[in-house]
């Protein structure tokens, strides 16, 4: 169990999942910079993002609703849960399509689980509401999925304790598409040893 | 890359600067003369009698815009400071780093390489342009021998005394890079505190915008500017920033001076002596200052290390990221800044 201090934002699995040192960068380091990704995905996320709630056709729409698991030692935010006369049904909305990695997934099964723990019910099923194309995905909270949860939870963890920046690694693919690539910088690695024997010897 | 940013420069007296929106505005007797959105700055720099109003500095320090407040001449007052950005466990490790010594040494060889081999650049640069001398030659020849002897390492007091001798050596060739033959910009050595003569008032002020520049640059990666490794703690000394503009003092600030005077820019009328020796800019060679170090900031490079092009503006911030990269364990050394 964790206590009340040493929670961490449930949208850093997220980060760390698409590569822990942009996850160290940002919740370690406290870099952040705002990209064209990443501003729409706040533009979007501000029209969900309102305290509220509404009831239409019988199920109640909560709208950023606070989580948090002392298990999982995770804080954060709902975008959506429905309230199903049977069933509670948490909704997140991402601006782009679906990923290739399970990322979007663990964000939401760590919500349930958050849930879980403060509702003390059971959800077996939840939805990512993606803005490319405008489509919802159904998403099972199989045991292979609630345990990557934990376990990524864990690592986030173990890596916030650390205090450690783990080195950067380049993929084009990712690094490319990254908001922190300057900050990061993954492709300065030159010796610096030969930089200086280089740059001293050129008269 | 980060994109650079202007610093807004105020050098109007009673000027009063204050939050309309997003915007700063510049009021000089009540009169809006000057309106300019935030988000376009990185940087504040107010000179003698300019105020500005508590909205506007928690905005700026809000928005990570470095305020600074100078005195007319440029000697540095206080600054603003928001919340303290970056990572405590990075600071923490640059406090240990400074406190061993080997590894202090280290990072300061590395910052002196990039300064003697940059003033050495200025030299070769003249010698190229105006046919070499015997001094400039002598300079040149002897800052290379001080570049050899910081290829091993070296205790910090040596250091120190490497760079005191290459500083003089580098300094005893500068009435060279003058070219223009005018009594009032004849040089005898560097002096401050205060400046006797105008190149060296020129100097003085150029240095000051660049402690200003590296100082919100290490801030903005995170790094505490008074804790250094060439220069030793001082109360109110900002040793870090010091340290990190031995890079560009030749090759930014020393450079933007002699051509303001080489291209005739600047005059001998535009400096006032003062009762006690002390020899002052005027307000317009402030101004034709600032604006020329304002174009040198903008114009393109491509970084030496990283192989990228940057405006020149941005080299401080690089090096701050560089120096971060360091400690945190991603480089094995520090990569100073070397122009070519």
């Amino acid at each position: 169990m964790f206590s009340d201090s040493d929670l961490l934002p449930l949208s850093a699995l997220q980060h760390f999942i698409y590569c822990p040192r942009q996850c160290a960068l940002i919740h370690l380091e406290q870099q952040w910079k705002e990209n064209r990704f990443t501003a729409e995905g706040r533009a979007q996320h501000d029209r969900v993002d309102r305290p509220e709630h509404e009831t239409r056709d019988g199920i109640r729409y909560e709208y950023a609703t606070l989580l948090r698991s002392l298990k999982l030692g995770l804080i954060g935010k709902a975008d959506v849960i429905e309230f199903h006369a049977d069933k509670v049904y948490p909704v997140e909305h991402k601006r782009g399509r679906p990923k290739p990695t399970h990322c979007d997934w663990v964000q939401l099964c760590a919500q349930a689980l958050c849930l879980e723990e403060m509702l003390d019910v059971e959800i077996p099923e939840g939805a990512i509401f993606y803005g490319q194309p405008r489509r919802r995905q159904p998403v099972e909270f199989t045991p292979e999925l609630r345990s990557e949860t934990v376990q990524t939870a864990k690592a986030l963890h173990a890596l916030m304790v650390s205090g450690k920046t783990p080195p950067a690694v380049y993929e084009k693919k990712k690094c490319d598409a990254c908001s922190l690539y300057e900050i990061c910088m993954p492709q300065a690695h030159r010796p610096v040893a030969s930089y200086l024997a280089n740059a001293l010897s050129q008269s | 890359m980060k994109k650079h940013l202007n610093t807004l420069y105020v050098t109007t007296q009673n000027a009063y600067l204050h939050k309309e929106g997003q915007s700063v505005v510049v009021n000089v007797e009540k009169e809006a003369r000057l309106r300019i959105p935030v988000h376009t700055l990185d940087g504040i720099v107010c000179f003698g009698a300019v105020s500005m109003s508590p909205f506007l500095m928690h905005h700026c320090a809000e928005n990570h815009v470095a305020v600074s407040f100078l005195s007319e001449y440029g000697k540095f007052l206080a600054r603003i400071q928001g919340p303290v950005s970056g990572n405590v466990l990075l600071r923490r490790e640059q406090y240990r780093v400074a406190d061993i010594p080997e590894r202090a040494a280290d990072i300061a060889r590395h910052i002196l390489i990039g300064k003697i081999a940059n003033a050495r650049a200025v030299l070769r640069r003249a010698m190229r342009d105006h046919g070499d001398n015997r001094e400039l030659k002598t300079a040149e020849c002897r800052t290379t021998q001080y570049l050899r002897r910081l290829e091993s390492p070296m205790l910090i007091e040596e250091l120190r005394g490497n760079e005191g001798e290459a500083a003089a050596s580098y300094f005893s060739a500068f009435p060279q890079l003058v070219t223009v033959k005018s009594e009032a910009f004849q040089f005898s050595g560097r002096n401050r505190r205060p400046p006797t003569d105008p190149v060296n008032a020129m100097l003085s002020f150029a240095y000051t915008l660049l402690v200003h520049d590296c100082r919100s640059a290490l801030e903005g990666v995170g790094l505490d500017p008074c804790v250094g490794f060439l220069h030793s703690d001082r109360p109110g000394r900002p040793s870090l920033a010091l340290d990190l503009m031995e890079e560009f003092r030749a090759f930014l600030a020393d450079r933007v001076v002699l051509s303001l005077i080489n291209r005739r820019q600047i005059q001998a009328k535009d400096f006032n002596d003062s009762a006690g020796g002390a020899v002052t800019m005027s307000d317009s060679a402030r101004r034709t200052l600032l604006g020329a170090w304002q174009k040198r900031k903008q114009e393109e490079i491509t970084h030496p290390y990283l192989e990228e092009k940057c405006k020149i503006g941005l080299l401080p911030h690089l090096q701050a990221q560089l120096l971060v990269r360091y400690l945190r364990g991603d480089l094995e050394a520090y990569p100073p800044f070397i122009w070519r």
